[in-house]
């Protein structure tokens, strides 16, 4: 699967990361790079094969519906990378 | 001899009165400092360690110390340990003060072992060389010039290096076993959903599970014993009680013994790694054990189906890491768009912007079948096919590594060939099956061999004897 | 960004020739007391970020686990809209960034909802009945709230409604008009509240709708291009924003002008719709199993247990009221409208076995004292055996039933308890109905007004009516009116 720019900065959307234009380039290569090794998988027939979803062998482990201890607020705000008293602080979505 | 090297000899040294918590911790600290170079440890609690060993002396002087009283252990920079810092090696959580302490960690506290600081790895445990760290590369202690493995590479040589008595790391793929073979030490993943990931800082959450370094066997199995076993606050975890491993390590069965031609015929082995390993394979056919070469052809097939899952999951679980709640924010943002994008991009580093990369196009809408869904069936065959050798087979004997440890920046520019180092690891992660690395001699260049063994499911005591006894008889030459 | 479309009326004419579609996604919050994952309070109106743990600000390291009761719910709304329950269920993470998400996913369900198609009865102002069908019911979690306030650089972001448990009922395109879509927003928060699982307040949010629309020329078989509309915080609002998509969507396609399928919100000042205009579209949610859960299994024995605490479906109590109590369709409509009236009404009609009097004393004097106070009927001082008791008092011809809800129904409101009759006892309201003690006092009023009945019986018969006060006034209210009047024509006729 080749890379191209476009679905790069479609992918690098998504995740929120962006890439200048060298770094762009790097990172097609690499992806395209790996995709084609990964692709190895289309040789194995996996016709009537489940596709596995969970690797734990529990089931219904589940809470009772009971209010247990907070996190401080102070706490919880304690990590913030902007904030005041009672909020935590992020930009505008425009500005 | 270095001194304090096994627990027993450090329980036996307590007992004796020949020496104390406090001095215990000091000989660490003193060895921690002179190794500094090694750049094993991040961050040492040197204060707390040292206060917690004289409130455990007090408690050996009464009788009531827990049974890790004495035992001294740094844990990997992606366990949560409340009031302390916790990075996963990265930019992104600079600053971050973890306000609750990882199950694992809370039961060996509860037991009395002393948390002496925290260890370098890869970012995020996402690496195999431990060269993807915001705090700089850890040397291998066998080779200053060589890398210990990743991405539990500080927890690694901590133990190679007698920082601590043993240390705790994080494998996903192989992060625990590769450093356990790069640096001559055991190490083990134990079955997924065997210890509780509560406080495991996540990579990839279907394949990440808690593991042990140390210099023996029993030290291993004593530290796995006691974090093991449910967790309310991990809904994964299974129910199933653990046996105490470090009692049931008697060997004196025969044992029925899988290799896999794949493995020993694969272009990547070193020739010598693969005399080492036919050696203690013919050692074990001469003690009578039953060892078998059989196919397994789904070989090259592990490391793709690892990386296309893992890499989804750690697209996701590192969706948080966004400047709002905690960690790193960019100063340059003008908008909150530019907030998320700069501050990522700023905060990850390239093999983690990789990862995520590959994991978000992997599950986007065009592509989640021909990649995701084709991935999480061919992780069902290839456990399958694993479990079912493991039935008709005790263990997989194989090396842990195709190669022995290589040199910084070896890999730099090529990925996958960096990726194809968990060529033998990944199997075991793949199938959520224990497995453990022994030390297994050196090379002619004086760098460590790792074996690698492989049991079924929740298996481990059985892994722990086995490895016990070959140790033993490793050493009986 | 955001553009203003405004509509000119369209003639009917016009109109009658599309049809409308709609589907509805309602977004019910559970009342549980802790969140879906984590133990933090639901609790409303707390400071903000105080209802927080390291879960619900997405720590690293943290892991969710599923409150059981949350479960519950999703399956009884299930059970209630008929809907397959799904007996193993994994949970998804949908992937999306938004400051207000924690952990930068959602944890849903996506292929296996733990509720599987289903039905909604509604029933529209014309008495026609409608079948509404539901595509299916999943559990997930709230997102806290982003704050933008004017004049402030930032926005604020509180975490308290992070995790707080959700179901979303998503419907098929099966809605024909907005009054469609109205009653079945009517039926469902009904249904939760009889359910006891949401509390149905749209205007404070535990209930949320968008509204998917679209048109198509009548007796086209394709639906045409999907818009979806956001933020209308009343059924009423939603009927509006409906009925202007109808018109800006038909006007649109009258120009031969795109339909764009887009993501539009509702503005209530102005009436109208105006595109988010959001790289939304450009959005892809990568949905894959939740790896931290483990999956829930509903097992036979757990579902019955469910289904037999099941309360009474408003449904279920209208027919009974209809055909069991003989009311009409309005009375049981206006009766099931909330479960603790419904439920009080059940209770009456054990009590007395004149259901129509019930059904008025509760539609009358009782909803208007609730509605003066705005007491909830749970805090209604009377029991029902008391308004059984006044029932049977008039029913009896003791009192009248002006004499029983003016006089001695605000006596029973002042002082639970006491018993109707005692109260008319002691007020001395008890009706005499005995012939022979009222005569008189007729004959004595008839005696003293000759020249009136002499113009009576000349053919005035409208004066029957002043007779009668008198005989009232004399008697001081006490001559049952029925039996006076009996004795009065008689004596007149003579």
């Amino acid at each position: 699967m080749k890379i191209d720019v476009n679905t790069l900065r479609k992918i690098a959307h998504l995740a929120r990361l962006e890439f200048d234009e060298k770094g762009a380039e790097h990172m097609t290569k690499d992806m395209t790079q790996i995709l084609d090794w990964v692709e190895k998988l289309n040789e194995l027939d996996t016709s009537g094969v489940e596709p596995l979803t969970t690797m734990s062998s529990e089931e219904n482990i589940m809470r009772e519906d009971v209010v247990g201890e907070h996190l401080d607020h102070e706490k919880g705000l304690k990590n913030a990378p902007k904030r005041d008293s009672d909020y935590f602080r992020v930009p505008k979505v425009l500005e | 001899m270095e001194k304090f090297r096994s627990f027993d000899e450090i329980k036996k040294s307590l007992q004796n009165g020949d020496t104390s918590c406090k001095a215990i911790v000091n000989h660490y600290l003193e060895n921690i400092q002179t190794k500094a170079h090694l750049n094993a440890f991040v961050e040492v609690y040197t204060q707390s360690a040292l206060e917690k060993a004289e409130e455990i002396d007090k408690k050996l002087s009464t009788g009531k110390a827990g049974k890790l009283a004495g035992m001294v252990l740094g844990i990997k920079d992606v366990l949560c340990y409340q009031g302390h810092e916790a990075n996963a090696s990265s930019k992104i959580l600079s600053g971050f003060e973890s306000q609750f302490t990882a199950t694992a960690i809370q039961r060996l506290i509860d037991e009395d072992a002393i948390i002496i600081g925290r260890l370098n790895c890869d970012e995020f445990g996402m690496g195999s060389s431990n060269e993807n760290s915001v705090h700089g590369n850890t040397l291998n202690a066998a080779d200053e010039g060589r890398v210990p493995g990743g991405s539990s590479g500080g927890s690694a040589v901590a133990v190679q290096a007698n920082l601590c008595t043993a240390s705790l790391g994080t494998d996903t793929g192989g992060s625990v076993r590769q450093p356990a073979a790069f640096t001559g030490t055991v190490g083990i993943k134990p079955t997924y959903s065997r210890v509780s990931r509560w406080g495991l800082i996540a990579y990839a959450s279907s394949f990440d599970t808690i593991g042990v370094f140390s210099n023996n066997v029993k030290d291993n199995a004593m530290v796995l014993e006691t974090m093991a076993g449910p967790d309310d606050y991990d809904s994964t975890s299974s129910k199933k009680p653990v046996p105490n491993y470090s009692e049931l390590l008697h060997f004196d069965k025969r044992a029925k013994i899988a290799c896999l031609k794949e493995t020993m015929h694969s272009d990547a082995l070193q020739d010598e790694i693969k005399q080492h390993t036919l050696d203690i394979l013919d050692k074990l056919r001469e003690e009578g054990h039953q060892v078998e070469e059989v196919d397994f052809p789904l070989l090259t097939y592990v490391l793709p189906t690892y990386y296309i899952l893992t890499t989804a999951e750690a697209s996701s679980n590192l969706s948080r890491f966004d400047g709002v709640k905690y960690g790193y924010r960019t100063p340059n943002a003008h908008n909150l768009e530019s907030m998320y994008k700069l501050t990522r991009s700023e905060g990850f580093g390239e093999e983690v912007k990789r990862r995520i990369m590959l994991g978000t196009f992997v599950l986007s809408a065009s592509y989640y079948d021909a990649y995701f869904t084709k991935a999480q069936k061919v992780r069902r065959m290839i456990k399958e096919f694993t479990e079912n050798l493991l039935n008709k087979f005790d263990y997989i004997v194989m090396p842990t590594t195709p190669s022995v440890a290589f040199r910084f920046g070896e890999h730099r520019d090529d990925p996958v060939a960096m990726y194809l180092e968990d060529l033998f690891t990944v199997q075991a992660s793949v199938s959520g099956v224990p497995a453990i690395s022994i030390p297994n001699g050196n090379d002619s260049n004086g760098l460590p061999i790792g074996l690698q063994i492989m049991a079924n499911s929740f298996k481990e005591a059985d892994l722990y004897a086995f490895a016990n006894y070959l140790m033993d008889l490793k050493s009986s030459n | 960004m955001i553009e203003e479309t405004k509509t000119a009326p369209i003639s009917t004419g016009i109109k009658g020739k599309y049809e409308l579609v709609i589907g509805l996604e309602v977004h019910a919050q559970l009342l549980t007391n802790s969140k879906m994952y984590t133990s933090d309070s639901t609790a409303y109106g707390n400071l903000p970020n105080t209802n927080i743990s390291v879960l619900t600000l997405g720590h690293p390291g943290t892991l969710p686990k599923v409150n059981k009761r949350a479960v519950e719910f999703a399956i009884r709304m299930g059970l209630a809209c008929n809907c397959e329950i799904t007996r193993r269920n994994i949970f998804s993470r949908k992937n999306y960034f938004y400051p207000d998400l924690p952990k930068g996913y959602q944890i849903t369900q996506d292929k296996g909802p733990i509720c599987v198609g289903g039905e909604v009865p509604i029933t529209l102002g014309n008495g026609e009945n409608k079948t509404v069908t539901l595509n299916r019911i999943h559990m997930e979690e709230d997102a806290g709230k982003s704050m933008h306030l004017a004049g402030e650089t930032d926005t604020l972001v509180d975490f308290n409604r992070a995790g707080v448990p959700l179901i979303e009922i998503v419907t098929e395109p099966d809605m024909r008009s907005s009054e469609e879509a109205y009653q079945f927003l009517t039926e469902i928060k009904k249904l939760v509240r009889y359910l006891d699982i949401c509390d149905g307040n749209m205007e404070e949010g535990s209930l949320r709708c968008d509204a998917n629309i679209s048109i198509m020329p009548k007796g086209s078989k394709t639906l045409g291009k999907k818009v979806e509309v956001k933020n209308m915080n009343s059924f009423r609002n939603v009927a509006r924003a409906i009925e202007h998509e109808f018109d800006r969507q038909i006007l649109l396609y009258e120009n031969g002008e795109d339909i764009v399928s887009e993501t539009r919100t509702f503005d209530a000042t102005s009436g109208t719709t105006s595109s988010m205009r959001t790289k939304e579209d450009l959005n892809d949610y990568r949905y894959f199993p939740e790896p931290d859960l483990s999956p829930v299994v509903v097992s036979e024995e757990w579902l019955e247990n469910i289904q037999n605490e099941l309360p009474p479906l408003p449904r279920e109590l209208f027919e009974k009221f209809v055909r069991d109590y003989d009311l009409p369709t309005y009375d049981a409509g206006v009766l099931t409208d909330s479960k603790e009236i419904a439920l009080y009404f059940e209770a009456l009609c054990q009590a007395t076995q004149n259901y129509k009097a019930a059904s008025n004393w509760l539609m009358g004097p009782v909803k208007s004292y609730l509605n003066e106070l705005t007491l909830h009927i749970d805090d209604f001082p009377i029991k029902p055996e008391g308004i059984a008791s006044l029932i049977l008092l008039v029913d009896e011809g003791k009192v009248s039933f002006s004499v029983a809800s003016q006089k001695i129904y605000p006596e029973m409101l002042k002082s639970a308890g006491r018993s109707p009759l005692e109260i008319a006892q002691s007020l001395n309201l008890i009706q005499d109905s005995d012939e022979d003690s009222i005569k008189p006092i007729i004959e004595q009023v008839l005696e003293e007004s000759s020249g009136k009945v002499a113009e009576y019986r000349a053919g005035k018969k409208g004066l029957l009516g002043m007779f009668m006060g008198q005989v009232m006034k004399r008697s001081k209210g006490k001559a049952d009116p029925k039996v006076a009047n009996k004795i009065l024509i008689e004596l007149l006729e003579k």
